[in-house]
């Protein structure tokens, strides 16, 4: 051989830190300590958020390869695992920060020891450019940004001090919160500016294939549709360091071959199993189930069409509907039951059990009651892509409402078409609907899924009432006096009214062997920063 | 000699119409596919203004003439446009995954060709023998199971139970680079960077997928050997040869099989166009990086660029296969001639 092979290369060392792991086989037991692998069904399709068309997956890199400036706290469940905890903010990238007495002003002090990748300091211009990024390039990051209070450029500063300042148009309990969402991750500006052109001034083209952040891990390699390497950053200072020197993500489409490697053993990770298959390894392997914070599946019931403008109609629907079985068979009972709960609101707690169960007998009261006793024809709207709950359900369903003379038809929407009809045009007169809110607090659910024209509001619902206390709520703090009563009251309108009947809350499911330490996050992306291996 | 060359010239000519079209309606069809792209890729959060501003960004907000005159006139600087999906030129994804699909297809053929074309002639000679019997049972199973099912069998039984086959996890392990990028066939690419290890990492990985797609594309060629021997075998010359006292291998492989082999290479093209476009269920399986598993996608999406640069490089594929199996004709049957024409 005379011109130098990819080994040579490799063995002389040049990009040899990077790449080593890929050096032929590995002995297997430095393999074992260092490396995880981790299989999904879904594809990364960029390794940068603010871009279009960037898909839920690839944003586990903003979470694992950029910092934001505070993070959230975490807490160990009833259950015993570990999640995310609302109510507590963390450091990640500020050291700390000061709110203003009028509640308008954020000031942020950055970690001194903070540093991107190639060594130069995170400072509040790289902030700034960061945030001006996120409100500038439209689509989900400004919209998520908006959440939060976050609208313009003029709102961020970069302080003479080298403090970083955000002036919010009105206090809201959302803003800091919305900071440790995955949107508002710091880029190192430097890099991405000298890699701007005049057609691209937030350098989009080129974060999409190369990261430039200061995160707890590197991409060492990425290759779309098949797999992302993460190389640990050893000079991290938002976290404690990950234990694992490099993480393997995977992907693998096919259902039964994600569990086969899982079950063997091959793969130490497998995220975001189905509900089936979560229920059967259960037995043999570490499966973690963590019912997803403020989502809800439910039966959305339309008010354009005529009869569920009707309140009888409505309450009749929610007293036929087979909850339990659309559980067990729709989600494996993984989750949470979201029926059968008390009449008197005594907390505010959400996702909540609405006080509906299954009762034939009332339903068919309610039915005589209304304005339609010899009921009516109705077709029930399902998404192709979310067709392993939403068929089960459906057909639970449909069976169901027979009796009462409400004579239900499929209608199954491909995937592509689904949000357009379900979500913006909202046409669809009965349906099923998973909308989760990043953001945990009720009033976040009500501004997304009951006010007036929102997108998740697929029922066309509206009530003045709502739409006026979830507006008064939405950036409450929640410790205000008035909080907690307003919430109740719209509790209450939303059992009276019924535009969304919850059937239960959804699980996201994780299955590990060999592999601890996971933690569920309100984004349901990996986060591999806690992971460990474990010795099983 | 000349005559051929023109001939050839005017067949090459004949596939240029067919591109237009292929051009023309892949754009007018994934312009009337149900679904809005903007509001798919506006994201899950998007408002009315948000998908408004996608529209723009992605430049469907022109009108439908506006939009076909700027996609031909990239695709004549040979730009396919660039995959929102992907975030990458569909040219660079289509130049990756193709390699992948092709290895697959290929091997999966020559395979399938290696076991079906000699069964079909055995069947054919020893008709109603276990050989013949043989086959029917391999036929029959490869027609009626479907791809994705056997590639589930397949790595229950190799890989989950017994361990022989590697984790099911693409076309390299991860402890393995790639080797560097030649043709895009690892098996190739490893052997011409002498790399014997890589080469046999790929050829252990490519066994399992490979071997479903076989059996799968096994039953319609050894149903057209077989048939076609059969045909052949009782043709008037091939008892006009035997009576001339030929040898029986003379008979069978000098006349029988090459006349026979006419109808084969006819469904062998068609299975091969067949199969790069149908194996999407293999590549979901063993999770191959191919082109099935990337059309799907972009089509769920609504991708635009994506979906027709992959309609796109499928005709273009078609073209010179077609291409390949008449001039292989001529090749076979020395009466089918071009200058004829």
């Amino acid at each position: 051989m005379t011109s130098p092979t990819r080994r040579t290369f490799l063995k002389t060392g040049a990009a040899s830190a990077a790449l080593l792991p890929f050096l032929k086989v590995l002995p297997a037991s430095a393999q074992a300590s260092e490396t995880l692998v981790v299989v999904s069904g879904e594809t990364i399709n960029s390794l940068d958020l603010h871009r279009v068309g960037t898909n839920r997956a690839s944003y586990q890199v903003a979470v694992n390869c950029y910092d934001r400036l505070v993070t959230f706290g975490r807490k160990q469940m009833p259950s015993g695992e570990m999640s995310f905890d609302y109510s507590v903010l963390e450091p990640e990238l500020a050291e700390s920060w000061e709110i203003s007495d009028d509640g308008l002003t954020i000031t942020f002090t950055i970690k001194p020891e903070a540093k991107f990748w190639d060594g130069t300091p995170v400072t509040a211009e790289d902030v700034k450019w960061s945030f001006d990024r996120a409100v500038s390039v439209g689509g989900f990051p400004t919209v998520q940004m908006k959440a939060g209070g976050l609208n313009r450029p003029e709102q961020f500063a970069a302080l003479e001090d080298g403090r970083f300042q955000i002036t919010l148009d009105f206090p809201s309990k959302l803003a800091l919160p919305d900071l440790a969402v995955p949107v508002p991750f710091v880029i190192n500006s430097k890099v991405a500016i000298a890699n701007a052109t005049e057609d691209d001034p937030w350098a989009m083209e080129y974060l999409h294939t190369t990261p430039a952040g200061s995160g707890a891990f590197k991409v060492a390699r990425w290759d779309q549709g098949q797999q992302l390497v993460y190389e640990r950053n050893d000079d991290w200072t938002g976290g404690p360091l990950p234990a694992v020197q490099r993480v393997i993500v995977r992907e693998v489409p096919s259902q039964a071959t994600r569990r086969a490697l899982i079950e063997r053993g091959d793969v130490q990770m497998s995220f975001g199993i189905p509900d089936r298959d979560a229920a059967e390894l259960a037995d043999e392997l570490t499966v973690h189930s963590t019912p997803i914070a403020n989502c809800i599946h439910c039966v959305a019931l339309n008010t354009i069409f005529e009869p569920f403008r009707d309140p009888d109609v409505r309450k009749a629907i929610a007293y036929a509907i087979p909850y339990e079985a659309i559980f067990q068979t729709a989600a494996y009972g993984r989750g949470k039951p979201l029926w059968g709960g008390e009449t008197e609101i005594s907390d505010i707690a959400w996702p909540r059990a609405f006080p509906y169960a299954t009762d034939i007998d009332k339903a068919k009261e309610h039915m005589a009651a209304s304005g339609f006793p010899d009921g009516f024809e109705v077709p029930l709207s399902i998404s192709l892509g979310l067709a392993s709950w939403m068929e089960p359900t459906a057909l639970l369903i449909q069976e169901a409402l027979a009796p009462l003379g409400i004579a239900v038809t499929l209608e199954k929407i491909p995937g592509a078409n689904w949000r357009t009809a379900a979500l913006v045009e909202k046409t669809l007169p009965m349906h099923l609907e998973n909308f989760g809110g990043w953001l945990d607090t009720p009033d976040y659910y009500f501004f997304w899924a009951y006010q007036k024209d929102r997108l998740f509001n697929s029922s066309n619902y509206y009530n003045e009432e709502v739409e006026t206390l979830t507006n008064e709520t939405l950036h409450m703090p929640t410790d205000h006096p008035d909080y907690a009563p307003k919430l109740k009251r719209m509790f209450e309108i939303a059992i009276e009214d019924l535009p969304r009947i919850p059937l239960y809350q959804p699980a996201l499911n994780v299955a590990m062997n060999g592999a601890a330490g996971y933690e569920f996050w309100f984004h349901r992306q990996l986060d591999a920063r806690p992971l460990t291996r474990a010795s099983t | 000699m000349r005559g051929r060359a023109v001939a050839l010239g005017l067949r090459i000519a004949q596939t240029l119409p067919v591109l237009f079209g292929v051009v023309l309606i892949s754009f007018l069809l994934t312009r009337a596919l149900p679904g809005d792209p903007a509001a798919y890729f506006a994201g899950v959060m998007a408002d009315a203004e948000s998908i408004e501003a996608t529209r723009v960004k992605l430049g469907l907000d022109k009108s439908l003439p506006e939009q076909f005159a700027i996609y031909v006139g990239d695709l004549f600087r040979g730009d396919l446009g660039r995959s929102v999906g992907t975030g990458r030129p569909v040219l660079t994804d289509l130049a990756e995954r193709l390699p992948a699909s092709l290895e697959l297809t290929l091997s999966a053929l020559l395979l399938s060709c290696l076991i079906a074309v000699p069964l079909g002639v055995w069947a054919a000679v020893r008709q109603g023998s276990w050989v013949d019997h043989l086959c029917r049972v391999l036929v029959t199973a490869g027609v009626s199971l479907p791809t994705f099912f056997t590639g589930v069998l397949l790595i229950y039984v190799f890989y989950y139970l017994l361990g022989w086959a590697p984790s099911p996890l693409g076309r390299l392990d991860f402890i393995y680079l790639p080797p560097p990028q030649v043709t895009g066939f690892y098996l190739i690419d490893s052997l011409l960077a002498g790399d014997a290890e890589t080469f046999f990492a790929a050829l252990r990985q490519l066994a399992l997928p490979a071997a479903t797609l076989a059996l799968f594309t096994l039953a319609p060629i050894a149903r057209m050997t077989r048939a076609a021997m059969l045909t052949a075998l009782s043709s008037d010359y091939i008892r006009t040869a035997r009576a001339a006292g030929l040898t029986p291998r003379k008979v069978l492989y000098g006349y029988a099989f090459r006349n026979a082999l006419l109808p084969v290479v006819t469904t062998l093209g068609m299975v091969f166009s067949f199969v790069l476009g149908a194996n999407v269920l293999v590549e979901k399986v063993f999770a191959w990086p191919g082109i099935g598993s990337y059309a799907v996608e972009a089509l769920v999406a609504s991708d635009y660029a994506a979906v027709q640069g992959f309609v796109l490089a499928m005709a273009v594929l078609f073209v010179i296969l077609n291409l390949l199996i008449d001039l292989s004709y001529a090749l076979i049957d020395p009466r089918i001639g071009f200058a004829g024409k």
